[in-house]
């Protein structure tokens, strides 16, 4: 049983990473049908990832050792993270070591050394991404983790497995406390992954980057790392969202044989469909806010978590 | 001296618009560009000459826009060892980077403390001149790049930001130094001159009768404003009498490359505010039109349409069909685009209150084109001084007085719509006839100037001819002279993210102005 545990969250990590720049190529695809483009094919980023991995690094002359860790330690948070997630099982050995405000760590983390490596540099691009980057995320990661404390309240744990197990056996969870959190938590979605409104990945206009300007210095297996670790962590984010309020098909403790897994793989990939879809549209419907407001909009998504809370609370659980 | 005396005392230079001319001394060269100042007029264009081998001396040259007539101004200096003159960046601002060009060029100096190379960046020597009549144009250098000085911001926190001249986009190359606070700028300073080529040179190695597709080539995408006031400044010379029909299909030529820009420009400035969309929409409606233009003009991007004498090519029945299909199927699209725009609360939001260049800036530092008439300048060539054919076509000028991103994004959609009426003005009312006159070989040592209102501005042609067709000098100036210090003013006080915005809702050339 233990070696059976293990074996379903190694494979689930390894989904993870595999799918990841899957996930990745069907929103760019769904983006670009919305904006009547002919689409690039869905297997575009692992073409670029095989690119990279091809090609020699050109590194800066004036890297440190800070600089060329980085993508590795990227890397290694977001598939830490992918681990913790409940994706497909609860039954995650991983998850019991950590639970969801680790994560935020873990996000932190990543955060903290990319923007130390574009600063490494010592471009003005870097910097000027680094401190853009660290102003959203001072920002988001308070609102993130009300949106979290309104699923803590409903499952009265803080592991993210307890909180599906508990929507799995209490049933009703249509809640106008989740409502907010929800909205709350699919605007940080998109401002900690560097899409519109708040930053642009598709931009090639160096004065606006945010996540672009600190990693513009990376080159070949760097690179192919650092947007990997990009892909995946859109994918965590979305999977706590699924875990937080859309649990269904997530095999439970207890309840996860090869049917239930098989039938929760089927389940996560329609709702990354459904997910990559309705990101892609609120891309194309949005123009990319002035740099200045995003403090507003992060500021309005920590309100409707903090609402959610109230609600939660004044309504009576 | 008032305008009247000045214009009384001028000859007459062959030109499309009424253009005087009028040689000055030392003094009077300072005199008449305060005069000029005082009259409002604008400053179109400033260069120099080297007259060494004919006349014993340089030539300085400033032409004037008078609200009815060109004024030409000529001083000749005969001083060859150390040849000088005054500088009139007091009077015109613009006129700065324009003498640092004549320098950088011909050796010709001012007394103007900024001594910095502006198109020279180390390729060729400091002593060397290249539109020298003694410099051989095949001549090589080894490139000896030199630091370039820029004014630096101090106070507390405030840093540098250096941009290009490589982009993280496929654009032309040019280098911006922010000062900033935070993200806030304090001081934007261009350094351009990286696409020089040496047109000029290149032009006295030109025959006459191929020098419109040089002129052409100049900034690609305004292909048909330069040919044209290279035709037209040959024209005069010569006493061509361009045919009608020719006069008529080569101002449909210009509106159709005015369309295209915009239309390009205004795509690109909805996804530099992050919306998409708006790129795919318009470069489809910009492919057609590139389309209409190879079958109709023989050239998607109208290069080589207009020729010496009139016009490559006449319109057939099927070509004018499919020209007036697309514009029945181009205008509910554009007015579409424009509602969407305009209800788009983020593209609003991004677009008002960017970048606003004021009425006054604008005027004081001679703005012209279309950024002036975002700011409230009522400017056209098309119509005043109104030259032919325009004057049948009597074009509508749009005027915002915002002066922000928005109003550079209004006057494009109405430019759009109002260049789509004066199309199928001219399909209807076209006369037929011959679309080509013969131009005969044009006599040695005249001067011509043609002035064409392009899609950014008046484009101006100064051609001096020589002997045996040839070429001896022609200086063909690009409207982003006068509006790239603008930017500078522009981005004051807006933030570091806005800028690339900005700078599109301007659009300059690079190629042009660095010729």
């Amino acid at each position: 049983m233990k070696t059976l545990t293990f074996v379903r969250q190694f494979g689930e990590v390894l989904l993870a990473i595999a799918i990841a720049p899957l996930f990745a190529g069907w929103i760019a695809q769904c983006r670009a049908w919305l904006q009547n483009r002919s689409a690039p094919p869905l297997v575009q980023p692992y073409r670029m990832l095989r690119k990279l991995f091809q090609k020699d690094v050109a590194l800066a002359a004036d890297a440190s050792r800070l600089f060329r860790a980085t993508p590795y330690v990227l890397f290694g948070t977001m598939v830490l993270a992918a681990a913790i997630i409940p994706s497909i099982a609860t039954d995650l050995p991983f998850a019991q070591a950590a639970d969801a405000i680790a994560l935020i760590g873990l996000f932190a983390t990543a955060r903290v050394f990319l923007s130390l490596a574009a600063m490494d540099i010592g471009t003005a691009f870097g910097s000027m991404g680094a401190r853009r980057d660290m102003m959203i995320g001072f920002l988001a990661e308070p609102a993130l983790l009300m949106v979290l404390f309104n699923a803590f309240l409903f499952s009265g744990s803080t592991a993210l497995p307890g909180v599906v197990e508990a929507s799995a056996t209490h049933g009703s969870f249509i809640d106008p406390s989740l409502i907010f959190a929800a909205i709350a938590f699919l605007m940080v979605l998109l401002a900690e992954n560097a899409r519109i409104p708040i930053d642009n990945p598709a931009t090639h206009l160096e004065l606006t980057m945010i996540h672009e300007a600190m990693v513009l210095e990376y080159s070949a297996r760097h690179l192919a790392l650092v947007e990997w670790s990009s892909d995946l962590k859109l994918l965590n984010y979305a999977c706590i969202g699924f875990a937080l309020f859309l649990p269904w098909g997530i095999a439970t403790h207890g309840a996860d044989g090869t049917a239930a897994l098989a039938l929760a793989a089927v389940a996560l990939l329609a709702k990354l469909v459904v997910a990559g879809g309705i990101f892609a549209l609120i891309e194309s419907l949005s123009a990319k806010l002035r740099i200045f407001r995003a403090p507003e909009y992060l500021a309005t998504a920590f309100l409707l978590a903090v609402l959610g809370l109230l609600v939660h609370l004044l309504l009576g659980a | 001296m008032t305008v009247d005396t000045i214009l009384k005392n001028s000859a007459i230079l062959p030109g499309n618009l009424p253009t005087h001319y009028l040689r000055v001394n030392r003094e009077q060269w300072l005199q008449t560009a305060a005069d000029m100042r005082k009259e409002n007029a604008t400053l179109l264009s400033l260069w120099g000459a080297d007259d060494r081998d004919r006349d014993g001396g340089f030539r300085i040259f400033a032409a004037y826009l008078l609200p009815r007539v060109v004024l030409v101004v000529e001083y000749f200096l005969t001083d060859t060892v150390a040849p000088s003159y005054s500088s009139i960046a007091s009077f015109f601002p613009v006129a700065a980077r324009m003498q640092r060009a004549v320098h950088d060029l011909l050796g010709i100096s001012t007394e103007a403390p900024d001594t910095r190379g502006w198109l020279r960046h180390g390729g060729w020597p400091e002593t060397t001149f290249p539109l020298r009549k003694d410099f051989d144009g095949d001549q090589q250098y080894p490139v000896a790049a030199a630091p370039y000085s820029f004014v630096s911001v101090e106070g507390d926190g405030v840093h540098e930001i250096a941009v290009g001249p490589v982009h993280a986009g496929t654009i032309e190359p040019g280098h911006f130094r922010f000062s900033v606070v935070g993200e806030k700028v304090l001081r934007l300073e261009e350094r351009l001159g990286y696409t020089h080529k040496g047109v000029a040179k290149l032009f006295e190695k030109t025959l006459q009768r191929d020098g419109h597709r040089l002129a052409a080539r100049l900034s690609g995408d305004s292909a048909v404003a330069f040919s044209w006031a290279y035709c037209v400044s040959l024209e005069s010379i010569t006493g061509t009498v361009c045919p009608n029909r020719a006069l008529w299909l080569r101002a449909l030529a210009l509106e159709q490359e005015r369309i295209a820009n915009h239309l390009g420009d205004l795509g690109a400035l909805g996804n530099d505010a992050g919306f998409a969309f708006s790129l795919t929409q318009f470069s489809k409606l910009k492919e057609d039109l590139l389309r209409v233009n190879a079958t109709a003009f023989g050239a998607r991007y109208l290069m080589d349409y207009v020729v010496p004498g009139g016009v490559a090519l006449d319109l057939t029945t099927e070509a004018r069909g499919a020209l007036l299909t697309f514009y029945d199927a181009l205008e509910p699209s554009v007015i579409r685009m424009h509602s969407i725009f305009e209800e788009h609360a983020g593209v609003q939001d991004r677009f008002r209150e960017a970048g606003r260049l004021e009425k006054e800036t604008a005027e004081q530092l001679g703005a012209i084109g279309l950024v002036a008439r975002a700011s409230g300048i009522a400017c056209d060539l098309r119509a005043h001084p109104c030259s032919k054919p325009y004057d049948a076509l009597t074009p509508k000028i749009s005027i915002q007085t915002e002066g922000d991103v928005a109003a550079r994004a209004q006057i494009r959609f109405e430019e759009v719509l109002e260049s789509l009426r004066l199309c199928r003005k001219i399909l209807a009312d076209i006369a037929a006839g011959a679309v080509h006159a013969t131009v005969p070989v044009a006599k040695e040592n005249q001067i011509g100037i043609g002035l064409i209102e392009g899609w950014r501005g008046p484009v101006m042609i100064a051609l001096e001819t020589g002997p045996d067709e040839s070429i001896r000098r022609c200086h063909a100036h690009d409207p982003s002279w006068q509006n790239w210090p603008l930017l500078e003013y522009a981005i004051l006080g807006n933030i570091v993210p806005d800028f690339p915005l900005i700078n599109k809702s301007f659009n300059l050339s690079y190629s042009g102005q660095d010729g």
